[in-house]
């Protein structure tokens, strides 16, 4: 959970990101160097921090930076070591002039992060690097972070890294966002990578406390994303999912304890995050044209909608979790739509509605057995409801959500 | 039922881990552990030396034959071994892919069939599964 202070510490290293991604992307796009971009940004903030404490901060640090960082370059690509691998021809001619700050107007900096977003997930690109390269690129997280949060060995995920970036070189992915024409078949693999370090699935058990700190990240990815993009309506879905999702974090328990969501004290949801969720579904909703994000967005409004009026609305919800299903019907989708049915048209409709999800995996999907001993609860069936739990808890392997099956199975 | 989760995987130096890498594993591990021990269903826990530290013995061929080294000189060895006893696979599969090896490896399950129990062998899974002489 976070505290203010931590929260004003994230705001101000966000500020420094959003530099970072954008300068970033301007340096890296006009050969798609991504490592000599890193190179030469990595050298102009050496130099600001050499610098900056006796002549002061420049009144546009941005703008200084990015003129460093460019006669860094323009060193390296004249240097004899460079030459040997590169034909100085083949070095974009602007990379070869000399910067001066006066050159750069503090507005007419361009924000080329939504062309880095599209070249980080382009199919060029495996899909498990994209999420990490957005994260180094856009954020300037460093290899070792990444690797933490994705519980790989950092040595191993650098090599990733360096992998991807070169393949962006050589195959000469270029950075461009793409055309109306191409943008329906390669936005979602933008929106999927960002969603990615939002719901990385958890390969460690519960309570290592990294998962916050990525989700944020992932917000805020898709904010810029949506803003960038202000004409996708899935930009905004994913932007509106993550913001919503996320505004509950501090009521969702600690590891020793889960609340589960009907439970959830709602003063302690942030409300700055809702309201933000909110915008963005809204904006989504005016260009009328569904998908798949909006819709877990708007089941997340639904939620969220308790705060201001005390109730849920489980019919609503099951509305929205049957557009869901009809759209994407993953098997967490549709054990959440029997249990709606469940809520909304009493718990036998919920349990056939469960008996109807044919997929072999449901058989060891824990939210599926947890809902049916719910269910089963419900009507009565206390054997076996009894029976139901104790297979969900087999298969949990979160102690604290154990805990909280393990109280309601006593309490029955 | 008792399954044992084998850990395979490459073996790597401290120095091919580096500091930073060896600490993560150790608290993954650690976390992991803690979290079976927690659900009541951890039975034994071994981290294995690497297989350089192994030796082989065999009279197989008559004689007896001591050597240095593991049984299969693969690439991959056992790392290590994690007793649980868990209702059923559904379950020890849950607790196998939350296993940090997996991220780097491949951990095998496999049930128990007897057990030695207070001087006698006692059968855990289904009789018919059990191999003739231990009928």
């Amino acid at each position: 959970l976070m505290s203010s202070v931590q929260a004003a510490a994230l705001q101000a290293e966000r500020a420094a990101r959003a530099s970072y991604g954008r300068l970033l992307a301007i340096l890296a796009a006009p050969a798609g160097d991504i490592e000599l971009a890193e190179d030469c940004l990595a050298d102009a903030f050496q130099r600001a921090l050499a610098t900056w404490p006796e002549s002061g901060v420049p009144h546009n640090p941005e703008a200084w930076l990015l003129t460093a960082a460019r006669n860094r370059r323009r060193d390296v690509l004249k240097s004899a070591t460079h030459r040997t691998w590169l034909p100085i021809d083949a070095a974009p001619a602007d990379a070869l002039a000399v910067t001066t700050i006066d050159d750069i107007e503090v507005d007419s900096i361009p924000d080329r992060r939504l062309a880095l977003l599209f070249v980080c997930a382009h199919p060029a690109i495996a899909a498990d690097v994209r999420t990490p390269l957005m994260l180094q690129t856009v954020l300037g997280f460093e290899a070792t972070q990444i690797a933490q949060a994705f519980l790989i060995r950092p040595g191993a995920m650098a090599q990733r890294l360096v992998r991807a970036k070169r393949r962006i070189r050589a195959a000469r992915i270029p950075f461009i966002v793409p055309d109306s024409v191409r943008m329906p078949e390669r936005l979602p693999a933008v929106l999927e990578a960002i969603y990615g370090a939002y719901a990385i699935d958890w390969p460690v058990v519960a309570g290592t406390g990294v998962r916050d700190s990525l989700a944020y990240e992932a917000q805020y990815l898709a904010v810029t994303l949506a803003e960038l993009l202000n004409d996708e309506p899935e930009a905004h879905g994913l932007a509106a999912l993550i913001s919503l999702s996320l505004s509950r974090t501090a009521a969702r328990g600690s590891a020793d304890e889960f609340v589960p969501l009907d439970e959830q004290d709602t003063t302690r949801w942030d409300a700055d995050l809702i309201a933000q969720g909110e915008c963005h579904l809204r904006r989504a909703h005016a260009l009328a044209r569904v998908g798949r994000f909006q819709l877990e967005a708007a089941i997340q409004s639904v939620h969220c909608a308790r705060a201001a009026t005390g109730r849920t609305d489980w019919q609503a919800l099951r509305n929205l979790y049957d557009a869901l299903v009809a759209m994407a019907p993953t098997l967490g989708a549709r054990v959440a739509r029997a249990a709606a049915i469940g809520r909304a048209d009493g718990a036998e409709c919920g349990l056939a509605a469960l008996n109807e999800i044919g997929d072999a995996g449901v058989q060891r999907f824990q939210p599926a057995w947890a809902t049916r001993a719910h269910l089963l609860a419900e009507m009565g069936r206390t054997e076996d409801a009894a029976r139901a739990r104790a297979k969900a808890i087999s298969l949990t392997t979160d102690p604290a959500v154990r805990r909280y099956l393990e109280r309601i199975g006593s309490t029955l | 039922m008792r399954y044992t989760l084998f850990l395979h995987y490459q073996e790597m130096t401290t120095d091919q881990l580096g500091e930073e890498g060896m600490e993560e594993g150790k608290a993954a591990f650690h976390a992991y552990t803690t979290a079976l021990e927690d659900a009541g269903v951890l039975v034994s826990a071994e981290v294995l030396l690497p297989s350089a530290h192994s030796t082989t013995v065999t009279l197989a061929n008559g004689s007896l034959r001591v050597q240095d080294g593991p049984y299969a000189d693969t690439k991959e060895q056992i790392g290590g071994t994690f007793v649980i006893d868990v209702p059923d696979l559904d379950a020890a599969l849950a607790w196998a892919e939350k296993c940090p090896a997996a991220q780097w490896g491949t951990v095998e399950i496999r049930p128990t069939s007897v057990r030695f129990v207070d001087g006698a062998w006692v059968a855990v899974a289904p009789l018919e599964s059990l191999p003739q002489h231990l009928r």
